[in-house]
């Protein structure tokens, strides 16, 4: 128990908020055509890709920013961000990991992610992405044997454009909304993975997003194409340095299965949620939209939300193949000022398909929880089935949870069964907890545990044990 | 729309004895609706009911100006057998008839407030339109501590003496302390493409108790929207029940205060429409103080490429601790075009609370209709007997057994 507490004790403060002082390349502040041309220039990319940016502008600068979620935010300056910011040494791509600057593996050392290949005890091929650029990917020769590609997606468009080219967009394209249409815009980097038919990916891929340089946004693009047959597990992991000021992180990730492919993709979000009064912090609008394409494929998001300042991301499955599955699994913690407006759409089109949602939402402090939810059955999807369950605790009354579904079923031979309660922790619960010994908080933290159980047994063991600790520091000091 | 709203507006106003003043707040009334127009999908209220384009689509051109200088013939051979009752008459929009012959005179008071405005608490367009064009409007006052023996019943007749209006009601009930009132609204039209547009408010003291049953049962291809404005002060219930059933649209909407300790608020309802009928109910129940407590359940049966909506929400704010709010809503859809959509909302802001929806939809169980059948019922029968459980079930819930049995009847649900 003296471990725990000293664990805990180590870890109360946002670990993670330290600056590397690392110099940097820019692009002008400001967002316009010669931004994105500079952007696509600096990354020596093809025509059409430059085309893609340019036309998602075009179609940018029509949109409105949305303003129906529940957490405000004062007014974004778009015109005052830097759009992309690399460590200079990365001009140059280092050939391998000996060459690369030193200071950004001591970075990653610091965050807990050695990018030393021969230090880890089980193989997890990661991407790191420092701001603007991937600066690693790491087991890529492994990998490779197998047919499988894993690389940053800059990489990718000059060495897999059919690929990039075929599915970039195919899920969420260029005329979606504004943050999605943003990032189409101005993505900088992010990780790209093909998993070859029949394939089963022998190991854990993984992306480590850092946000570094001050008044930069950080725009990823992930794209994952799961071939026929194949499977792949994917991991993702975020923090930022403590500022005072909001940055806004506003990610596209396409996921792709073809039939009888599965992709799992869990996220453990931790990005900085600004200091207790609610000052600084991340803004996190992200948009995560999977497309099962081909018959019996199965797409399965699960994330644990502690961070950022404000989180408004709906993790979604399109059942567009017969037999397809669709899962959500989400465990959101808000504390202090944090704001959270998350859940998911499942979008039945296909026959036979099905979904499942579980949402556990927490909220302590001052903090505002939303969860918001489509489920919609369309006319073909017969024999489809939904299933949701959407819990939230409240710990004090200066917080609020929510609970906004929406059910839509248009076939008459498809279930949709949909659960939600909102409570509090039990003083009898607490009580019996506390007369075996534990204090009030390790009590909370046991409960609390019990509360996300669902959620934490679909993540890959070493996510499940940080997330597990995650959920007890979040949690700190909201109690008695 | 702009010029015909301002010449059936001018019409209506020349019948009426108003003052500068009021005209002028009715004309800003209509102003309002003008700018506004009506309702959308792009209004999050209506995301699932385009009331405008469905008045385009069923009615096409409204007017908004009734003639009520000539009294209707009331039938009384429509009136409800076997049931004493007190009578609210309204014929095509015009109030023919108001009697309370089963209570104690002075008691109850009704007073006429056609020529005063008084702010709605709502403001939708729908309620601009019924601000600038309500013609007669009354209040219904029931004194401290008396109790209606009898239920009250307001006849909603339509005939097809009216085509392409729009009708605009509101009625305002005050229930003093230890009060109570059974009030039953009865559709009964034989009109067309006609647009009601309802307004009530009801206002509970202390101890009052308010049961209030909507029942649109008859066939017609009218347009109806009600709304239900309920503020209860402690220990005050009230129960509302609505049957959906016989409109082409409609839409009732209940808004509900908790503002006492210890009151409490039930609403059910049954959704059995065919054909290319849409439905919806919208409740909000707000649960403003300390243990108040609401209960909801709607049950749909949907036939044909008919559509039905629930939109419930549950507000409880951060004082009111120890609430108890449920809510529930289940469809079976019969046929491969009928369409559910439900948005069970929770907002809250306390923490020592007990919430919970839960929201089903799906088709009849196949186990328990082979289960009837091995029994020797034909496929038809077990069908009828399944939904008339199923129904039975938000039956049950009314409180009064007169009215009870009332609506068994008219819904033919057999024990």
């Amino acid at each position: 128990m003296d471990n725990r507490q000293k664990e805990i004790d180590n870890l109360k403060d946002y670990k993670y908020g330290f600056t590397t002082d690392i110099e940097n390349t820019r692009a002008p502040k400001g967002l316009n055509e010669d931004v994105i041309k500079f952007i696509s220039n600096i990354k020596k990319e093809p025509q059409w890709m430059l085309d893609f940016r340019l036309k998602a502008y075009e179609r940018f600068k029509q949109l409105k920013e949305p303003d129906w979620q529940k957490p405000k935010y004062p007014k974004i300056d778009y015109q005052d961000l830097y759009y992309y910011s690399a460590p200079k040494s990365m001009k140059d791509k280092p050939k391998n990991l000996d060459d690369l600057d030193p200071k950004l593996l001591e970075t990653y050392k610091k965050l807990g992610i050695p990018l030393q290949e021969q230090k880890r005890l089980n193989g997890i091929a990661v991407d790191a992405v420092f701001d603007s650029v991937s600066v690693a990917t790491t087991f890529r020769e492994e990998l490779t044997k197998q047919g499988i590609i894993f690389c940053p997606i800059s990489e990718a468009i000059q060495n897999h454009p059919e690929l990039v080219k075929k599915y970039l967009g195919s899920v969420i394209p260029v005329t979606d909304h504004f943050f999605a249409t943003l990032n189409s815009a101005v993505f900088t980097d992010g990780s790209f993975a093909y998993i070859p038919e029949g394939v089963r990916c022998p190991m854990e891929l993984s992306t480590y997003f850092r946000i570094n340089a001050s008044n930069t946004g950080q725009f990823e693009r992930t794209l994952i194409v799961a071939d026929k047959g194949s499977y792949v597990s994917y991991l993702e992991g975020c923090t930022a340095p403590m500022r005072d000021e909001n940055q806004l992180h506003a990610a596209n990730v396409e996921l792709v299965a073809l039939d009888d492919a599965e992709i799992k993709y869990s996220t453990v979000q931790n990005w900085y949620p600004g200091d207790k009064d609610g000052k600084g912090g991340i803004y996190n609008f992200v948009t995560k939209r999977g497309l099962c394409k081909g018959k019996n494929s199965k797409i399965s998001w699960t994330q644990v939300e502690t961070g950022s300042a404000i989180t408004w991301k709906y993790p979604s499955c399109i059942l567009k193949g017969d037999n397809s599955v669709g899962e959500f699994y989400s465990i959101a913690i808000t504390n202090n000022h944090q704001k959270a407006d998350t859940g998911t759409k499942m979008i039945h089109l296909g026959k036979n398909t099905k979904s499942k949602i579980i949402s556990k939402g927490i909220s302590a402090g001052f903090s505002d929880m939303t969860y918001r939810g489509l489920v919609d059955i369309s006319s073909k999807a017969a024999n489809s089935n939904n299933y949701t369950q959407c819990d939230s605790l409240l710990m004090g009354n200066k917080c609020g949870a929510h609970t906004v579904p929406y059910i839509k079923n248009k076939n008459s031979e498809s279930n949709i069964a949909h659960e939600a309660t909102t409570s509090k922790i039990s003083e009898e619960q607490l009580h019996y907890c506390q007369q075996r010994g534990l204090s009030a908080e390790e009590a909370v933290g046991l409960i609390v545990n019990g509360f996300c159980k669902e959620v934490l047994q679909q993540l890959p063991m070493e996510f499940a044990v940080e997330a597990q600790k995650l959920v007890g520091i979040s949690l700190e000091g909201s109690v008695g | 729309m702009k010029e015909q709203l301002q010449k059936d507006f001018d019409n209506t106003i020349r019948n009426l004895t108003l003052s500068q003043k009021d005209i002028e707040i009715k004309k800003f009334y209509l102003d309002n609706f003008i700018n506004k127009g009506f309702p959308n999908r792009k209004e999050e209220d209506w995301k699932f009911s385009d009331l405008n384009q469905i008045i385009k689509k069923n009615i096409g051109e409204l007017s908004f100006y009734s003639d009520y200088t000539s009294t209707n013939k009331v039938d009384t051979s429509a009136f409800v057998d076997g049931l004493e009752h007190n009578k609210i008459v309204f014929i095509n929009g015009r109030i023919e008839k108001i009697d309370f012959d089963y209570e104690k005179k002075d008691q109850i008071e009704i007073i006429d407030q056609s020529e005063t405005i008084n702010k709605f608490n709502n403001n939708s367009s729908l309620s601009d339109l019924n601000s600038a064009f309500t013609n007669k409007s009354f209040k219904i006052v029931v004194k401290e501590g008396y109790q209606l023996t009898k239920p009250l019943i307001i006849y909603h007749t339509t005939n097809s003496k009216i085509w392409s209006k729009n009708i605009n009601l509101r009625l305002n009930f005050e229930l003093y302390e230890n009060s109570s009132l059974k009030l039953i609204d009865l559709f009964r039209d034989t009109s067309e493409k006609n647009f009601l547009n309802i307004f009530y408010n009801f206002d509970l003291k202390e101890n009052s108790v308010l049961k209030n049953y909507k029942v649109d049962k008859l066939e017609n291809k009218n347009i109806k929207y009600s709304f239900n404005n309920i503020d209860q002060d402690k220990n005050s219930i009230s129960e509302t029940f609505i049957l959906s059933s016989g409109s082409n649209f409609c839409k009732n909407e209940i808004n509900c205060n908790l503002n006492g300790e210890y009151s409490s608020a039930f609403v059910n309802g049954i959704f059995s429409i065919n054909n290319n009928k849409h439905h919806e109910i919208r409740t909000i129940i707000n649960h403003l103080t300390e243990n108040t407590k609401s209960y909801q359940l709607i049950k749909s049966v949907l036939e044909d490429s008919s559509r039905a909506v629930y939109q419930g929400k549950i507000f409880v704010n951060s004082k009111a601790q120890k609430t108890d709010g449920y809510q529930f809503s289940k469809a079976i859809l019969l046929n491969k075009d009928s369409e559910f959509n439900a948005k069970p909302e929770l907002e809250i802001y306390a923490d020592d609370v007990k919430c919970s929806h839960g929201s089903a939809s799906g088709s009849l169980n196949e186990d328990s209709i082979f289960y009837l059948m091995s029994r020797g019922l034909n496929y038809q029968q077990s069908k009828e007997l399944l939904i008339n459980g199923f129904l039975l079930d938000v039956v049950e819930k009314i409180t009064d057994p007169e009215v009870k049995n009332l609506i068994k009847n008219m819904i033919g649900i057999k024990e």
